[in-house]
Order: structure tokens, then sequence, then C-alpha cells
């Protein structure tokens, strides 16, 4: 297969948008895109299952590469393995509900769907970068379309959230581009992430360029205590920006923290898994907490958010088969169910036009559809066996407690706990608003999810069932993966 | 004889064209509405001439050189000059002197390209003169604004200092090798005290030129008080004649003290960067803000200088390629809003896309390169940069530019978020754009998308060095 329509697709449909003459033409030509996306998509899963069931051993597949910048010696080369086609899976589920739950966007349509698809298209890009200058183009590229879709479709304190957001995230880039180049001249002038991989960087350099690329992809992926840009962005943007912020962009982060850091640089890894252990555990429980007090219902999925990608970074920094297997689980698990709970939130407040948990009430018996979504989130939020949450955060537990000393054993049981209060907030959230007596006497006008919202949601739910039933075929993709990125640890 | 055409084409098609203005400005008669697109037309020739028979080779005894590489730099200089007639028409169409004008500025072009070629301290020197007096004239040409005056008088005083300084460092160097030619220069000078002293003066006369921090302080008020035509010709097309022969000075004849100006270049690298910066951010005039957003552009430029090897110099031609494109653009919508409306705070933008929104998008587009953002041009052409500059593995200085970057996003949002966020009574009414500014904004916005995509320009200029 070839990976440039993954690049290709999201590109015309974004430049067919633009040519469109009417808000009619908009949608439909970004949801059909968005179709041929996830459809591509599909076709590399079963593509790249088909190549791997051949006996294919090679760490990459599908992969091209171009020379750019032959001077700097940066080529064009893609390839996946199976990390990148989960995320480019996941990445395919959001585009498509991003655009159905966006169909009654009446500001600017053009521009709106323009920017998303252009969200979508920096995202296929970054996972299929086999090439550090190309992987951090893709990465900057969402830069603008995030900063302009939180400041002109945003609500609340939009262009504070906006501001906040692009700043945060480029101080991120910014380190990222210190420990990128700090690469570049260590390992004989390349960017080449393959290539980078066999050569061997100095400890004492390994030292100085982790912290950089960890921390600048732990931006983006809300590693305490560098996750404040989180709950005002995700609160202040628009359904679908909040669906690609949680459910994609954190991901970027997750995946250069191990693509990137973790596996370029195993002994810096090594030196300070400690601290992002500690880092993480922070973050779970700190995040688990901070909801319990939120009352506002995106801002409760925002710091729920900082919780569970907390797991990854506890995974990545366990650094043990399972744990990581366990941490790309989550990401993607966090990235379906995320996008759901961001796209339910957006579908009551459409109708309610509050988000405040106490002003609701008995919504189930105006909304059940929407309300019944609300509820399966919710319980996989909260880890319910069944659900793709449960699957993903068990298997970090599990790798975790692989590590037999009391440090990591602390850090596990701390993390486990914060199941507990995830219960606790998720269960008042989703009772009180959809539980009980409409309280609301406006609220009995409401009417349930369009076509569009049900599908979406149905996509949505359809990939937290898959991975919360039938986790095996995740696994299969992620675990030699995984094993390839241990083995370079381990100095194998 | 047929050398001599060859090698100082450039040259003489300038000058070809400066005497064929002046024969119309004598004939009289002719109409700012036909000149100024003969004008156009001819320079966009200039710069079509440019790629064609080009020879590399030395004259007039060593004192004039030219190689691939600086027939590459005069021909960006002309397509940014082109570009500025495209852009500025509005402005250059009302002036009473548009072929005085077009002197000015052809003369000063012509200088810089002399410059460029120099290879001998007089001919620099003279050159220089030539690149600057034109201009200061040029700064004036709002007759009936005090601002435009005084603006005038800030850049000519403040250049004739530099060119005095200049002087005595030229006479320094002659006093201590017996020798002003740039090859031979850069063999017999031995770091002796007194150059040192004299490189010192060198370097303070460049950064007059450059405005890089502390020699920055007429820069704001330049810019501000004269025409907007004229503050881009300053900020982009004077900018990069002085980087391109500054880093020729440093790599070719101070080569020996290279220990000694890294330092310099670094430190007055963070400073311009850093002072730019925060100065900006305060800003509310768009000019005076285009001003300090180009002085902390030339921090980058510094960091590139830091290298001292060919990739550095590529990456500055490059980076001057994008600028001309990302800074025009930016500069053409601000002069398309001032001639119309007269507005030229960054509080007036708010709403403007309302109301506007291809000088929006293009506002948007130059905003973003300027901050470095992909898919934009910029991005390349800052990453070039700050690569080129880590080749010495100063990682602490790299962080610094690099938290920079954020700083310089942080203001360049500040005029987007007005752009398109910020909610507006009394917006700027929809403007008319005439066919060549809308052909130069176009020009400029493809140019700031196109240039990162098509990796071969860069390779191209890298294989001429």
């Amino acid at each position: 297969m070839n990976l440039l329509v993954l690049i290709g697709a999201p590109l015309l449909t974004a430049l067919a948008v633009l040519a469109a003459r009417n808000r009619q033409q908009v949608r439909w030509i970004s949801l059909a895109g968005s179709l041929v996306q996830l459809g591509l998509a599909v076709a590399l899963l079963l593509a790249y299952r088909h190549e791997r069931a051949l006996q294919q051993t090679a760490q990459m597949l599908f992969e091209q590469q171009y020379p750019l910048f032959k001077s700097f010696n940066i080529g064009f080369h893609i390839g996946v393995d199976g990390i990148s086609v989960a995320m480019i899976l996941l990445t395919s589920f959001v585009v498509v509900a991003g655009v159905l739950v966006s169909w009654n966007v009446e500001k600017m349509t053009k521009e709106f769907y323009f920017l998303l698809l252009l969200l979508g298209l920096g995202a296929y890009g970054f996972f299929i970068s086999l090439d550090l200058f190309v992987l951090f183009f893709f990465l900057e590229i969402s830069v603008i379309p995030k900063y302009l879709l939180i400041g002109i479709w945003g609500s609340g304190k939009k262009e504070y959230s906006a501001n906040k957001l692009a700043l945060m995230l480029m101080g991120g880039s910014a380190l990222i581009l210190v420990g990128m180049l700090g690469l570049y001249f260590y390992a004989g002038n390349t960017f080449d992430i393959l290539a980078l991989s066999k050569s061997t960087i100095p400890g004492e350099i390994q030292h100085i360029l982790f912290p950089l690329l960890f921390v600048g992809f732990g931006v983006f992926t809300a590693l305490f205590p560098l996750h404040t840009w989180v709950p005002d962005g995700h609160s202040s943007a628009p359904t679908a920006g909040s669906m690609f912020l949680a459910g994609i962009s954190m991901k970027l982060g997750g995946y250069g923290c191990l693509r990137i850091a973790t596996y370029l640089l195993p002994e810096g890894a090594k030196e300070y898994a400690t601290i992002i252990i500690v880092l993480s555990s922070i973050a779970i429980l700190y995040g688990a907490f901070a909801t319990m007090m939120q009352k506002d219902l995106k801002y409760i999925n925002a710091y729920s958010s900082v919780s569970h990608v907390g797991f990854s970074l506890l995974g990545i920094g366990m650094l043990t088969q399972t744990a990581i297997t366990g941490a790309l689980m989550q990401m993607v698990s966090h990235g379906v169910m995320t996008a759901l709970f961001f796209a339910v939130i957006g579908m009551i407040y459409d109708r309610t036009h509050t988000r405040m948990v106490a002003d609701m009430g008995g919504l189930m018996k105006k909304l059940p559809f929407i309300s019944t979504v609300f509820f399966l989130v919710g319980l996989c939020s909260l880890g319910l066996p069944g659900l793709s949450g449960f699957v993903a955060e068990m298997t970090v537990f599990v790798g975790s407690w692989e590590n037999p000393d009391t440090f990591h054993r602390i850090a596990t049981i701390a993390a486990a706990m914060s199941i507990v209060v995830t219960a606790v907030y998720i269960l008042r959230a989703v009772g009180r608003t959809v539980m009980g007596p409409v309280t609301n006497p406006e609220h009995l006008e409401l009417k349930d999810a369009a076509w569009n919202e049900k599908l979406a949601a149905i996509l949505l739910l359809a990939g937290i069932l898959a991975i919360g039933i039938a986790p095996g075929w995740l696994n299969d993709l992620l675990q030699p993966a995984a094993e390839e990125i241990m083995n370079r640890i381990a100095g194998k | 004889m047929n050398e001599f055409f060859s090698l100082m084409k450039s040259e003489l098609v300038l000058t070809g064209i400066i005497f064929l203005l002046l024969f119309i400005k004598i004939g009289k008669g002719v109409k700012n509405e036909t000149l100024l697109p003969l004008i156009q037309v001819l320079l966009l020739a200039n710069f079509l001439f440019g790629f064609f028979l080009n020879k590399q080779g030395r004259l007039f005894g060593d004192m004039y050189y030219t190689t691939s590489l600086i027939v590459m730099q005069k021909n960006i200089l002309n397509l940014g000059v082109y570009l500025i007639s495209l852009v500025c028409a509005d402005w250059l169409k009302k002036t009473q002197h548009l072929a005085e004008f077009f002197l000015l500025m052809l003369s000063a072009l012509l200088g810089m390209f002399f410059m460029i070629s120099s290879a001998n301290l007089l001919i620099f020197y003279l050159s220089l003169e030539l690149a600057t007096i034109p201009v200061a004239a040029m700064a004036n040409f709002d007759l009936e604004k005090k601002t435009s005056a005084e603006g005038a008088m800030k850049m000519i005083l403040s250049s004739a200092f530099s060119s005095g300084i200049l002087l005595f460092g030229i006479s320094l160097i002659y006093g201590t090798t017996g020798s002003i030619s740039l090859p031979q220069l850069g063999q017999l000078l031995d770091n002796s005290p007194l150059q040192i002293l004299a490189f010192i003066f060198f370097f303070a006369a460049f950064a007059f030129k450059l405005s890089i921090v502390p020699f920055h302080l007429w820069t704001a008020d330049v810019y501000e008080g004269s025409p907007i035509a004229v503050t881009s010709f300053l900020s982009v097309i004077s900018k990069g004649a002085v980087a391109f022969i500054f880093m020729t000075m440093l790599f070719r004849v101070f080569q020996p003290m290279a220990h000694i100006w890294y330092q310099l270049v670094v430190v007055l690298a963070i400073a311009t960067m850093v002072i730019g910066n925060l100065f900006a951010l305060r800003q509310q005039n768009i000019k005076r803000f285009l001003a300090f957003s180009s002085i902390a552009q030339v921090g980058f430029i510094l960091v590139a200088v830091s290298s001292n090897d060919p990739m550095g110099i590529t990456s500055v031609v490059y980076f001057v390629l994008v600028y001309i494109f990302s800074n025009l653009a930016a500069f053409g919508v601000a002069a398309v809003i001032t001639e119309k409306t007269g507005k030229e705070n960054i509080d007036d933008y708010k709403g403007l896309y309302k109301t506007n929104p291809f000088l929006s998008w293009i506002l948007a587009l130059s905003l973003f390169s300027l901050a470095g953002i992909p898919p934009t041009a910029g991005f390349f052409g800052k990453l070039f940069l700050i690569t080129a500059g880590s080749a010495n593995a100063n990682y602490w200085f790299i962080i610094v530019v690099a938290l920079n970057l954020i700083v310089s996003l942080y203001y360049y949002l500040r005029v987007i978020r007005a752009v398109f966020m910020d909610k507006n009574d009394n917006p700027v009414e929809p403007v008319t754009i005439s066919a060549p500014v809308r052909l130069g904004l176009l020009i400029c916005g493809a140019g700031i998308v196109i240039t990162g995509m098509l990796s071969w320009i860069y390779d191209y200029i890298y294989t001429l060095k």
C-alpha cells in the first residue's frame, strides 16, 4: 500500500472544501473525504496484517524514501509499524466523528472544515514519518488550525485558551527542536529515525537530550506539571476541536515520547524513568482529584484526560514490554473514548445550552440515545471490563507489576487507586445529569440525537467495544513494536 | 570587453534602467498611470534577465568579483524590488515624484550590487554609501509629514556616524596590514590589538546597518515615519544586502578572528532577539511593530552567522528569500489599509477578517511565516538558520534561541487574534485592491506557501557556494 495516499486524501479533501461553493457542499465533501480516509486506514490495517501474516519481519512496512533537503541529509522517509497503524486508525475514526458532530456549525463553515481537515492531515503525516525533520514539520503544522479553531469557534475565555495552548505547545516544540538538532549532530548528520536507532549516542549526551525531547513531547501529552493548557484548551474549543485535541493531539505527544525520546535514547530513558514514574503518578492522582471538584462537563473530561493520559506515561516509564504495550493501548483507547466523551458533551450542550452538571437532570427521559452513550462512555472511563479503558489500564498495571522493587509497586498501587476516584466523579456526573426526574422544565422540549450525531457516536462506540471485547487484534499490532523498543532499551 | 559585460550584467542593466528613467523624467509629460506599469515591467525584465548569461570572474584588478552565489543574491534583491513596486503600487501612483523615487531606489540597489561584489575596501565603502544616502532621501518622501522628515534626519545622521566609524576601522586595517584588498586581508590579519579594534569598528558599522542591538535605536522611528514603500525597502532589501556582505566579511576577511567574533555574534544575537521581541510586544503601530519584529529577525540571522561555515551562508541567503516574501506581504497589507483608510494601529485591524478576508489571510500567512510555523516557508527558513547555528553544539545558545521563538509567536498571534477573533464596532471597511497590488500579494502568498515545499530551491542555493 502506498502511504502517500494517507497524506494525499486529507489534502485533496481540504482543497476541495476550499473550492466548494456553499455550506451544503462543504459538509458533504468533508464527510466523503473523511470516510475515504477511514477506508484507507482500515485498508492499511488489513494490508499490514496481511504482510505480517506473510512473515514480513522488517521493522517498518510500506517504506518509501524521497530526498528532500539533500544538503541537510533530510529525506521524506515514511513507513509504518504496528503503533503507527493503530494511531492512524484512531485518527481516521476521530476525523469522521469530528466532521459528523460539526454538521451544524454555521459560522464560517468552509474555514472550519478546512482547518479541521488540516489538523487530521498533520496527524496522519506525523504518524507515518520516519524522518525527525518531517515528523517535526507535521507536528507543528497543527499549531495554526488549533489556534484558529479555538479562538474563532470556541466558547468561554477562548482567546486566552487559544494563546495559552499555542504558546505552551510552541514551548514544547522548542525543546523538541533543540533535542532533535542534538541528535542530528551527534548521530552523524541524519534525521532518519531508523538510522538514529542504530547509532550509538554517548551516555552523557543522552543525559542532556532525553529530557529535552521527553519534556518537549510531554507538553503535548499533558506531562505534569506542564498540563495546564489541557483544561483551558479543551473546554474552550468547539466540540470537534476538543475531540481532536484530546483524541489525537495528545497522542502525538505520547507517540513522540515513546518513539523518539525513549526509543532513540534508551540510556536516557533508564536514567530518567524514576522521574517519569513520579510525575505520571502525580498526574494520575492529581487529575482524578481535580476532576472531583469540577462542575463543568468539559472541565470534568479535560481533567480526567490528564489523569488517563498519565497512565500512558506511567507505562512508558515502567520500561517493561507489557507496560509499554499497555501505554500504547491506553493511547488508542483514551483517544476513542475521550473523543466520544467530548462529542456527547457537545450534543448535550447544543440542546441544553449549559455544561454545568447542577443545571441538568433526568436527561435520560428526553434524550435516551445521547444519555445511553454518555453512560457507556462514562463506564469506559472508569474502567469497566468489556470496554476499552479496562483492557488498557489493566495491561499497564500488569506490566508495571513486573518491576519487583518497592518503588515501582508503590507507584502502581497509587495509580490503581485513582480508579476509585474516577468511579466517584464519573458516576456522580453521569448520574446527576442523566438519572432522576427532569429538573429543568425547559429541558422537557429537547429532541434526541440527529442522524449525524448517532452515526458519530456509534462509530466511536464501535471502536471502544472492538478494543474492549476483543483486544487481541490491537495487542497483535502493538506487541511486536513494543518488543522492538524494549530490545533497544535492553541493549539487544 | 565581452567579459566586462557578462560579469557586470546586473549592474549594467540596472544602470540602463536608471538612465531610461532619467530621460523619461526630462521628457516630462508621462503620467504616473503609464509610468508605473512601465517601471514594473522593467523591473520584472531585470529580475528575469538575472538568470541568464551568468559568469564568474574578477574585474578592475581584483576590485570587483562575482560568483554564482553573488548573482543569486542579486536576483533575490531584484525580486524584492519588483515586489515592492507591486505591493506599494497604490501609494506610488499617488506620489508626485514617481520617477525620482525609483531613481533613488534603484541607485541604492546599484550600490548594494557593487557592495556585494566588492573585493576591495575602497569599492566596499563607496558602494555602501551609494546604498545608504538615497534611502535617506527616500525616507523623506512623504513631503507633508513631519515624521517623515524626522525619520530621514535620523537615518542620515546615524548612517553618517556609522560610516565614520567604518572609515576609521578601514584606516586602521590599512595602517596595520598595508592592504585594502579583501582576499589578501584574509591572510594578512594577525590579530594584533589594533586590528581587533579595527574589527570592532567594522562590526559596529555593520550593526548600525543591520540594526543589531545596541545599535538599533534609529530603526523604529525611521520605519514609522517613512512611507511604507521605503520602510519595506529598508527592512527587506537593505537588510538582506548588508547581511550578505556581512557574512562575506566575517567568513573571508576576519576568519583569523573567528574565535573572537563568535562570542560577539552569539551575545549580540541573543540581545537582538530578546530586545526586538520584548519591544515588539508593546507596539501599537503596525509599522513600529514590524520594525521591532525585523530587529528580532536579524537576531535569528546572526544565529546562522555564528556557524562560520558554508551552511550558514546558504541558510541566510535562503532565509532572506523567504523573508522577502513574508515581510513584503505584511507590509503590503499594511500599505493597502493605510493608503485607503489611514489606519495604522493594530487595534484598527480588529475584525478585519469580516470585511477583508483576502487581506486577512495574506496577513495571517505572512505573520505565521515570520513566526516560523509550518507549512509556511518561514518554518524552513528559521529551522535552517538554527540548524546551521547549532553546528557548534552550544546548547544553551540554541535553547535561548528556541525560547525566543515562543515570545515572537506570542506577539504575532496578537495581530492574528485582532484580525480574526476580536470584535470591532468600527472595522476597516471593505477595501478595493488594485490589480498590481493583488498580483504582488498573491506572489508573496504563493512564495510563502511554496518556497518551503520546493526543497530544490535550498539545495540549489547550497550548490552555489
